[in-house]
């Protein structure tokens, strides 16, 4: 065999080497995307998270509320367990940590002052309640401080007050009522169901009628005035004042949920979209129920609201109608004319009419100058504010007493069940959020995962699980920070710009490029890869035949 | 006629039945409100995503499709904070444009669809395949404005426009690029795991556009193409003032078909059938991957916008402060009263600028270049010519 035929076989064979030994392990791991490792198995794992929320109620027992022998028993405490029914994948148990204790000497003394007002500005000089905790003071049957048929009382800051009795179960009964009063102070089933609302199956049977705003860290809230006929009219509004006295105060108590910021404009020849029909019955204008979803649109385009912030914009517009199409009222369904003359949109706003008194035009020519009432007024666009949030109309046990909310318009409790739906929702968002990445960089195999996309995963995982640990151990406001923290970093991280950068990319177009670079290489090197094998196997063969 | 009075036997069995009649009906009625609600969309929302990809003057229809499209929409009630409008080129204001400010959908001029208050979100080179991916997926650099993006959530139905030239598996943007298939399939999936759409409706008039939404795999998707694949969708008519074909056939028939549909119209999907005389090539659907049937899906679902309105029943009570109220009032009509008249401010100082002498440009010495580049050409001449010719010089 001539060495010229074995120096070229053996360079075939090196270079067959080099190629498939180095070429191909070096290509693979160059065109791969890159991925930073993630925390699969801890994101499957939120999936079947079991969250626990835990309302911490101290049961207070004044001296002559229950039997000397139950008296004995305390202090201790009992923790009871409700599972929430809903149809989401993520379970919720509602746990409720009763810490049984004796009252003291000061809450004696205030306890037995005449009246309720009394002894709930003594009771609250004492001690500030953290968020999300109750305290129920257990009065005695014959006590004075609550009305005769009422058996309980639930006051507007953390605190609650119950009727003992002298029973032989009287621990149980008092516990079972205690529950009930919690309850309705802080977890209730529809509260939990608002908030997950957009996580929760479709129920097609059901109205969605109520959608609280979604979670976010900050909201804008805009007041306008809309005036369409300036000849007539020359309305004036104090609206800074009405936001300093009214607004700011309701806002503040509401500032742990989010960062607001408030602002007004006044717009002149803004029309509703929708022509007012003549009633001669009241020798008034109204506009039917089922015409006001067509109101809104028009009047969106003027207001401005996508060039204020990138936070959620809520709306509030006071709209006074022109001399033509005086006094407006709005009509229900049943075509009687509302009360407030206003209507909301979830997650939009709300808009009122403001009726202008006809006294005023007897006086002077037009246009005719209007100080518009800012008590009335803010006192429905408060009420649509709540509304907005979801904070709905408390349900009271029976024969249970309220006290009315303080005058910013929000009792503490109902701050505290607003936390705890949050918490809940931004726990639902983010699990969400972290399962789609983790189920689409299974799916589309170009998404690329920076280092620093891959941190934020990381912290995202962290927080929702130091979230789920302080909601099970009852600290109300670091679990709702946690949580926030959970959702921001959840969503930068499926958010960034950079997972978009090899998606148009397609695998077909791959080979286009591949080809005109490999084939010319990879021919040569496979046909006298197939040559000297069929060689090779010839010269096997070759000492049998001569055999 | 009635009998006078009916024997006793036979009113008791007939007030049972009058009696289960009116069950009955009543019954029906509520099962019938239900079930209308079960087919009725879950959206609360609407946006809607219009594209035109091509430039170039002879491409006016392109433009003038996405125009009528985003007009029909506006004016079923969608606002500008929730339309993408994306304009690979600028039709109205172009040179070549006999009617300046305008773009007309039909030969004889009747329907300017530009408008007064067009508000183009993309416009020229900015109509990109990564920025069109980008404002579906929701990957948009964080200093992007509000109107440019798409916040959507999980109750929204978005109605998503394209039109320009495509082929089989792809469509060309801006005449350099392309989006293909696959792209547009993964970003919807990228959609619908962020929930970023309850519904979506995709329509596409280009050449063979039935080959862009065969690729789809997310659900609640419904596709609307003007043709097959291995066809091509035509062009409606030219116009001879302005010298160009002025729409695509089947984007003039949807056109029609909409400016007939009022905010509250209860037309459906299958309505929205092209007829062949009109489109001289076949327009495809797809909808496989949508829950509901078509027939029960309004047009308003993805061309209008639904708000849901609640009236407002319970206020809260305040306490007026009604010393500081009357302070505030005397104080307003007293400011009132002081203040001047307002005027704009100066903000260029006109009358200089009109008047300005020319200034003087002071005198620098040859830089640096210009000095090398005379140093290398005196070099060069006398290494050619050699060195005796220097005394001629200087």
């Amino acid at each position: 065999v001539p060495p010229e035929v074995v120096r070229g076989k053996r360079a075939a064979l090196f270079f067959a080497a080099v190629a498939i030994l180095l070429g191909l392990p070096l290509w693979w791991k160059t065109t791969e995307t890159y991925r930073a490792p993630l925390p699969y198995s801890q994101i499957s794992g939120l999936n079947a998270l079991q969250l626990r929320l835990m309302v911490p109620v101290t049961v207070v027992f004044t001296r002559e509320s229950v039997p000397l022998d139950d008296q004995e028993k305390l202090p201790f405490t009992v923790v009871q367990e409700r599972e929430i029914p809903l149809k989401y994948k993520m379970k919720i148990k509602c746990l409720f940590q009763k810490a049984y204790r004796r009252a003291l000497e000061h809450e004696e003394a205030a306890l037995s002052l005449g009246s309720m007002q009394e002894a709930e500005t003594m009771l609250a000089k004492s001690q500030k309640q953290a968020e999300g905790s109750l305290t129920v003071y257990v009065i005695s049957e014959h006590s004075s401080l609550l009305p005769q048929d009422m058996m309980s009382y639930i006051g507007p800051e953390r605190t609650a007050v119950v009727r003992g009795i002298m029973h032989r179960e009287a621990l149980n009964i008092v516990g079972h009522q205690v529950i009930q009063v919690a309850q309705a102070m802080s977890l209730t089933e529809d509260v939990l169901a608002a908030a997950l609302s957009d996580h929760l199956p479709e129920d097609k049977w059901s109205s969605d009628k109520r959608r609280p705003l979604k979670s976010s860290l900050g909201y804008e809230i805009t007041f306008s005035l809309l005036n369409p006929d300036p000849k007539s009219h020359d309305v004036h509004w104090d609206i800074e004042g009405a936001v300093q006295r009214y607004v700011q105060p309701f806002l503040s108590a509401l500032s742990a949920v989010g960062n607001f910021s408030v602002d007004s404009q006044i717009l002149y020849y803004a029309v509703l979209g929708v022509n007012p029909r003549f009633d001669p019955a009241s020798s008034s204008y109204y506009l039917a129920a089922h015409s006001l979803p067509h109101v809104i649109n028009p009047v969106e385009s003027r207001l401005g609201s996508s060039a204020a912030s990138l936070y959620p914009v809520l709306n509030f517009l006071l709209y006074v109608p022109e001399l033509a199409h005086s006094p407006l009222y709005i009509q229900d369904k049943d075509g009687a004319p509302v009360a407030t003359n206003a209507f909301h949109s979830p997650r939009w706003g709300g808009i009122m009419i403001y009726n202008v008194d006809p006294t005023v035009y007897n006086a002077s020519e037009l246009p005719v100058r209007v100080e518009v009432e800012m008590v009335r007024v803010m006192e429905v666009f408060l009420a649509q504010l709540r509304l907005l949030f979801g904070i709905a109309q408390p349900q009271m046990p029976p024969k249970c007493l309220f006290s009315g909310p303080k005058s910013e318009g929000l009792t503490t409790w109902e701050l505290d069940q607003l936390l705890w739906a949050r918490s809940v929702e931004n726990l639902a968002t983010a699990t969400t959020t972290l399962t789609s990445l983790a189920q689409l960089l299974g799916k589309i195999s170009n998404i690329v995962i920076k280092d620093d996309v891959a941190s934020e995963v990381y912290s995202a995982v962290a927080a929702v699980q130091k979230a789920a640990e302080e909601l099970a151990s009852g600290h109300l406001a670091s679990a709702f920070i946690a949580s926030q923290e959970a959702v921001t970093s959840s969503e930068r991280a499926f958010f960034d710009p950079s997972l978009l950068h090899l998606l148009y990319f397609p695998d077909d177009q791959k080979f286009a490029i591949y080809i005109p670079l490999f084939l010319p290489m990879a021919v040569p090197i496979l046909l006298s890869l197939v040559k000297i094998f069929l060689e090779t196997r010839k010269s096997w063969k070759k000492p049998e035949k001569i055999d | 006629m009635v009998a006078a009075c009916l024997p006793r036997e036979r009113l008791r069995p007939l007030a049972g039945w009058l009696l289960l009649l009116s069950v009955g009906s009543v019954a029906a009625g509520r099962i019938e409100d239900q079930t209308e609600q079960f087919f009725r969309s879950g959206h609360t929302n609407n946006w809607a995503v219009l594209v035109c990809t091509s430039r170039f003057w002879f491409n006016y229809r392109h433009v003038a499709n996405t125009l009528s499209v985003y007009r029909s929409v506006k004016r079923l009630g969608i606002p500008d904070s929730h339309i993408v409008l994306m304009l690979a080129d600028d039709m109205a204001c172009n040179p070549r444009n006999p009617k300046p400010a305008t773009v007309f959908s039909h030969k004889n001029m009747e329907l300017n669809v530009y408008g007064d208050d067009v508000e183009v979100d993309y416009r020229s080179y900015e109509v990109t395949v990564e920025n069109f991916l980008r404002v579906l997926t929701g990957r948009i650099p964080s200093s992007t404005p509000r109107s440019k993006r798409l916040l959507s959530d999980d109750r929204s139905n978005i109605l998503i426009y394209m039109t320009g030239h495509g082929g089989n598996g792809f469509l060309k943007f801006q005449d350099s690029e392309e989006i293909t298939n696959i792209e547009l399939a993964d970003a919807f999936e990228q959609m619908w795991q962020k929930r970023r759409y309850n519904e979506l409706l995709f329509i596409i008039d280009t050449c063979q556009g039935a080959s862009m939404y065969e690729r789809f795999y997310s659900p609640n998707i419904m596709a609307l193409a003007s043709s097959q694949v291995g066809e091509d969708s035509l062009s409606h008519q030219p116009d001879p003032a302005i010298g160009v074909h002025l729409m695509d056939r089947y984007t003039f028939y949807v056109l029609e078909f909409l400016e007939e549909i009022n905010p509250a119209s209860q037309t459906n999907m299958n309505d929205l059938v092209c007829p062949r005389s009109l489109c001289v090539s076949t327009p495809g659907h797809r909808t496989d991957l949508f829950q509901r049937d078509p027939k029960n899906v309004l047009i308003t679902d993805f061309f209008g916008s639904v708000r849901k309105v609640e009236i407002t029943t319970d206020t809260i009570s305040l306490q007026p402060d009604l010393e500081i109220t009357e302070s505030s009032y005397k104080k307003d009509r007293m400011d009132e009263e002081l203040m001047e008249p307002l005027k704009y401010a100066e903000q260029l100082p006109v009358a200089q600028i009109i008047h300005q002498k020319p200034k003087l440009k002071d005198w620098h010495p040859p830089g640096g270049f210009i000095l090398g580049l005379w140093a290398l050409i005196i070099m060069v001449f006398f290494k050619t010519y050699g060195i005796k010719h220097m005394k001629f010089i200087f």
